[in-house]
């Protein structure tokens, strides 16, 4: 009895340690290592030096204040990033996630008049629905995922604004009900949002690592034609994927109409390109194949900290954010690039 | 001609559809002329023939350099990016005159193009990433330049945007003139021919000695240039520079319009006259939903389902 | 051998694509404890039969029984979880995974939580390599095991499913021979425990050492089935390839006509001290016009790197490349062209023909600035290069204009010897210039190197077809694990001497300059 449970608690020991570092490639070199290294804690590292360089630049970088709004700002992007992030595990990519994020919040808006049961499932119902559609077409037909969730990004502004009489509408979450509760409230200091998201992300990482439908999303990206062969599910494992990213674009969206307690249609513009800069940040491989939830996080939180930066620098104009965010991205994608072909010689 | 020969009657589906993607484009505008003459009032006008033309000249003018773009198996996002920049640059430079305006946007585009080639030619970024890191910043870089609408009193940019040669605008024979060429360029020069090839086969353009980094250098420099062009002729018009809203979802519409004229994605093929007619037939459409006075939301949703139809049609066919 | 009981039978198969009759009607009968010989040209329907079996293409017409119960199955998994086990020619798995992933894909042990178990995942993944002679951190990445030893994990993974039909198709391919001696002794073990095994190999020596029966197709039709020790080498060879037995005899297997005359001129192309980190460690050679210089070597001895590395298509450190005496720039393809190195590539899919593009761009295509003023194309000035090689060459299609794609593997082959022709080459490197193409055009190509060769051309000649390259070649140096190991001339080029050479040579860097004759 004895020894059985010493293994088992052997094995709990060693598969805690997988669970951070399971997918991480570690290299017969020394430099591959470094490599592999730099792919998934470099963000981390350059978001450390980031906020410890802010904070000692501008006294109100680290009050409580900044701290909480910036988590809760950067919420709604964490959890668009984290479907996201799946999706380009698998080698795809997802452009209609902006939209979906507002037409979530619109129909969350929309829903709460009907409670908030409605107003939550509602915007993930619609969306999960969409990302069913481009999943099917994608993983059926066979269709470029960036030109079919280009489509769908179309689509669902259209509807979307449809929806609200062109945009002219604008529906409110009432005050005081569960959901604008749920979307502006407080627990231990934090916004509720940002729990939910914490959550999110821990059952996300639970499912990539741990469960089979995780190691299916890595074999698809990695080859799918091995995959394939080797029985693992690839088109259905794209549909999963893509519906999921629609299903957390819309929950998103709803969480952020809760917290603005309106359905505001202008929102999500754009915010694919930061879901995947942040998700490529984060050190997750476009090409597919490796990717971490937690680098997500990690590149959400980056990009946002350089946005309050820029907001603290008083005579900085806010469209410096997105010339920075772009050579960040151009400089994560041409590491990248780098180190991955440094790899292939090895 | 030796298809036919070899292909059982089995495949009449396949054909369809490739019957689709050569064609579809061209009956898709005869249809949608044919409807709206029918049923549109006051549609069959020289007056409104002008103004679709002068409407639909820049999306033509993007969608060109987004066909060289696509024709080597890669993409570029940044085009509406590229837009507002040269708005902005026309106006902060407009002082010293239209020509030296005109020279610097030229230059801050090639500047684009040369980075987003380097990205995808040098580094060996995939098109799509590398040129999503400028369709982010290029946008904050013209409103960097210039933060908010500007409206510009110029004479010659004000003629450039709204005068005609012969009853023709200039956006329309500036449109037609660079399609021209661009066909010419695919056709006839030793670069086309490469491009193609590129495109069709990288590893077999490269072991065949082919200027492989040149070529998509200048691809992408000639994309971003055609997508100033088409910037500086939409702030001609406006008479205004727009840094804001100039060229937003413009890709998208290139994208489409390149798509649906049968020029698939996988690369090795340019079709530049279905290119042109792409572009028209999505002006079409969004004018006849206009013209009876349906909401412009169902004109993104009609767009997404042609884009859908577009690829659908095209699937699996350039792989070949 | 004992009859057993057939653990699978096909009977008229029949799979068609666009233009193509793959399978005709083709049987097969498989016994438990039986290692069965699939065996063709290519082309022949092997691989095809292979991925209808497997799920992966759907059959027109024809039953599949599998342990006395008719199967159709929809998807490779399906065959997999039924019992039947694929090894590919190319290593299909996923390299950015670890090991054990790779093993367990799609059966990995789960705690009570339903989550995957890494613990147990990684002990018996261990445990499973090491009967295979792999042994190796399970949790790396499968990328950082060596080719050999990713064959191996496909091998465990593939007999690790309850197998009752394990299908492999080129398995020793990227093998050294030590793995191949593992590779085998799986295999007795395989067929001691009953499990049929469809072995699918070009090389003779493993199919006589292997297997009991063999089928063999061609054509997309079955045309002989039986105990293989009863056909001897010519025999099946003959029958594979659908000629007489006698004018095998006579001709030997290729067209080569034998020796040109090179004698002591001036080498044409001299390359000294190739090396490709991790692939080539300083290979020298030289080639005199009019010469034929076979690479001798097995899979992964540097080969096509060396070609690759002469035309400028691989980065080489330290090297020295010169053309009629002249240097040329390291690592530029378009240097080397102009230089007068042609090079056909090994694959020819992915790296030689355009497929979209006409016969007559393809041809076009490296000559395109000689045959442009101001970079506009003359077209008069293609057709006449076009012209002149289409008919040289013999290429059959429907005129000029069709697609390469579209042409059948001999004619694509073509296409491209009449690129690198266009441009008056000085030294043709042929990589694997007869692979996958039917025997007429073989015939066709061999008989065109001979002539280029008595125009003066200089010729290297790569090819893992041994009557080929030994027939083909006047002089053969041979590579192993990158680096120079030998070199026959005159009466010692034989198959003998060579697998000799492979077997004995060590790899001896610094004496690999010494090798080729100067003068």
């Amino acid at each position: 009895m004895t020894a059985t449970r010493t293994e088992t608690e052997e094995t709990v020991a060693r598969t805690e340690k997988e669970l951070l570092d399971a997918a991480e490639p570690v290299g017969s070199s020394r430099s591959e290592r470094l490599s592999a290294l730099v792919q998934q804690h470099g963000a981390l590292a350059v978001l450390v030096i980031v906020s410890a360089v802010a904070s000692l630049s501008f006294d109100s970088f680290a009050t409580g204040d900044n701290l909480s709004n910036m988590a809760t700002s950067s919420a709604f992007l964490a959890v668009v990033a984290l479907g996201m992030t799946f999706v380009i595990i698998t080698g795809g990519i997802d452009l209609s996630v902006g939209s979906l994020f507002a037409l979530g919040g619109v129909l969350a808006a929309w829903g709460s008049q009907y409670g908030t049961l409605v107003a939550l499932l509602l915007p993930m119902a619609v969306c999960g629905l969409i990302g069913v559609v481009n999943g099917l077409l994608i993983a059926r037909s066979r269709l470029a995922p960036f030109i079919v969730t280009l489509a769908a990004m179309l689509g669902a502004r259209g509807l979307m604004l449809s929806l609200t009489d062109e945009g002219a509408n604008t529906y409110l979450v009432a005050k005081g009900s569960f959901l604008a509760e749920l979307g502006q409230g407080t627990t231990l200091g934090l916004g509720n949002p940002v729990w939910i998201t914490l959550a999110l992300f821990v059952a996300g990482a639970v499912v990539l690592r741990r469960s089979r439908f995780g190691q299916h999303v890595y074999a698809v990206g990695g080859n799918e034609d091995a995959a394939a062969l080797m029985g693992a599910p690839v088109a259905r494992t794209k549909i999963i994927v893509y519906t999921l990213s629609g299903v957390l674009a819309g929950l998103a969206g709803a969480l952020n109409a809760a917290w603005l307690a309106s359905g505001v249609t202008i929102l999500g513009n754009g915010m694919e390109l930061e879901a995947i800069s942040a998700v490529v940040i984060g050190g997750t491989l476009l090409t597919g194949g490796l990717g971490y939830v937690s680098g997500s996080l990690v590149g959400v939180l980056l990009l946002k900290v350089i946005q309050n930066v820029i907001n603290q620098i008083g005579s900085l104009d806010s469209s410096y954010q997105q010339v920075v965010s772009g050579a960040f991205l151009a400089v994560v994608v041409i590491a990248q690039t780098w180190l991955g072909r440094r790899r292939q010689l090895l | 001609m030796a298809e036919a020969a070899i292909r059982p009657a089995a495949l009449d589906r396949a054909r369809v559809l490739q019957w689709m993607q050569t064609y579809g484009v061209y009956a898709g505008v005869a249809v949608l002329l044919v409807v709206n003459i029918a049923v549109t009032p006051h549609f069959l006008s020289a007056e409104n023939f002008r103004t679709q033309a002068v409407q639909v000249a820049p999306v033509i003018i993007v969608a060109l350099g987004m066909a060289l773009a696509i024709g080597t198996e890669g993409i570029d996002l940044s085009v509406g990016a590229v837009m507002a920049l040269a708005a902005s640059v026309t106006a902060l430079y407009l002082g010293y005159g239209l020509v030296p305006a005109l020279l610097t946007v030229a230059v801050f585009a090639a500047v684009v193009g040369l980075a987003n080639g380097a990205l995808v030619a040098w580094v060996g970024v995939q098109p799509i990433v590398a040129t999503l890191a400028l369709m982010v910043g290029g946008r904050g870089i013209a409103l960097v330049l210039l933060p908010q609408l500007k409206d510009l009193h110029n004479p010659a940019l004000a003629s450039l945007g709204s005068g005609d040669v012969l009853g023709i605008p200039y956006l329309i024979v500036i449109a037609a003139a660079l399609a021209l060429l661009v066909a010419f360029v695919i056709r006839r020069t030793t670069f086309g021919r490469q491009l193609l090839a590129i495109g069709d086969n990288r590893a077999a353009a490269k072991l065949a000695g082919l200027p492989v980094r040149r070529v998509l250098m200048l691809v992408y420099v000639a994309c971003a240039l055609l997508a100033a062009v088409a910037g500086v002729l939409a702030t001609a018009r406006l008479q205004a520079s727009d840094p804001t809203s100039l060229g937003n979802l413009m890709e998208l519409s290139a994208i489409t319009a390149v798509v649906v004229g049968g020029t698939p994605l996988s690369g090795g093929r340019v079709n530049i006259a279905g290119t042109v007619a792409g572009a028209v037939l999505i002006q079409l459409l969004t004018a006849t939903l206009i013209k009876h006075d349906l909401p412009p939301s169902w004109t993104q949703i009609a767009q997404a389902i042609v884009i859908v139809l577009a690829v659908y049609a095209a699937r699996g066919r350039g792989k070949r | 051998m004992a009859p057993s009981a057939e653990v699978l039978t096909v009977r008229g198969l029949s799979k068609s694509f666009p233009g193509v009759r793959a399978l005709d009607g083709v049987d097969l009968a498989l016994h438990a404890g039986e290692v069965h010989a699939l065996i063709g040209e290519n082309g022949a329907g092997k691989s095809t039969l292979i991925k209808v079996l497997t799920g992966v293409y759907r059959p027109d017409a024809g039953d599949i029984t599998f342990q006395g119960r008719p199967v159709s199955f929809a998807t490779p998994l399906e065959a997999q979880h039924a019992g039947i086990s694929t090894i590919y020619q190319e290593v299909n798995l996923i390299p950015l995974l670890s090991v054990a992933r790779n093993l367990f894909l799609g059966r990995e042990p789960r705690n009570r939580f339903g989550l995957l178990d890494f613990g147990r995942m990684h002990r018996e993944a261990e445990e499973s390599l090491r009967a295979y002679g792999v042994r190796v951190d399970v949790r790396q990445p499968l990328r950082t095991l060596g080719v050999g030893a990713q064959q191996m994990v496909a091998l465990a993974r593939a007999v690790a499913t309850d197998a009752r039909v394990v299908i492999m198709d080129e398995p020793t391919s990227s093998l050294e021979p030590r793995e191949v001696e593992t590779l085998f002794e799986v295999i007795r073990r395989l067929r001691a425990d009953g499990i049929a095994v469809i072995y699918v190999s070009h090389r003779l020596d493993e199919l006589y050492a292997m297997c009991d029966t063999v089928t063999v197709l061609r054509d997309g039709c079955r045309v002989h089935t039986g105990p293989l020790a009863e056909l001897d080498r010519l025999t099946l060879v003959s029958t594979m390839l659908g000629r007489d037995l006698g004018e095998v005899r006579s001709e030997g297997l290729t067209k080569f006509t034998g020796d040109h005359h090179a004698a002591d001129s001036v080498p044409v192309l001299s390359a000294r001290d190739l090396t490709v980190p991790h692939k080539l460690h300083g290979v020298s050679l030289d080639i005199r016009p009019g010469e034929v210089v076979g690479l001798g070597g097995l899979l992964g001895s540097g080969r096509t790197e060396t070609a690759k590395a002469i035309s400028g298509a691989l980065a080489s450190k330290a090297a020295s490349v010169t053309v009629a005496g002249v240097p040329l720039r390291a690592g530029s393809t378009p240097a080397a062209i102009r230089a007068g190195i042609s090079l056909l590539p090994e694959d020819r899919k992915s790296e030689g023909i355009v497929p979209g593009l006409s016969v007559r761009e393809n041809i076009a295509l490296a000559a395109l600035p000689r045959l442009s003023r101001f970079g506009l194309v003359s077209e008069a000035q293609v057709d006449k290069i076009v012209d002149t090689f289409v008919k040289r060459l013999r290429i059959k299609a429907s005129s000029p204009y069709q697609k390469v794609g579209e042409l059948s593997g001999g004619n694509q082959q073509k296409v491209l010897l009449a690129r690198w022709l266009a441009m008056n080459p000085k030294v043709l490197l042929l990589d694997e210039p007869t692979r996958g193409i039917d025997v007429g055009a073989k015939a066709e190509v061999q008989k065109l190197v001979d002539e280029l060769a008595e125009d003066g051309l200089g010729v290297l000649l790569i090819s893992s077809d041994l009557e080929e390259l030994i027939e083909g070649s006047d002089r053969v140096v041979v590579l192993k694990d990158g680096a120079v190991v030998g070199e026959l001339t005159g009466d010692d080029v034989t198959e003998d001497k060579l697998m000799q050479t492979i077997a004995a040579g060590s790899p001896a860097p610094g004496a690999a300059g010494e090798v080729t004759r100067h003068g």
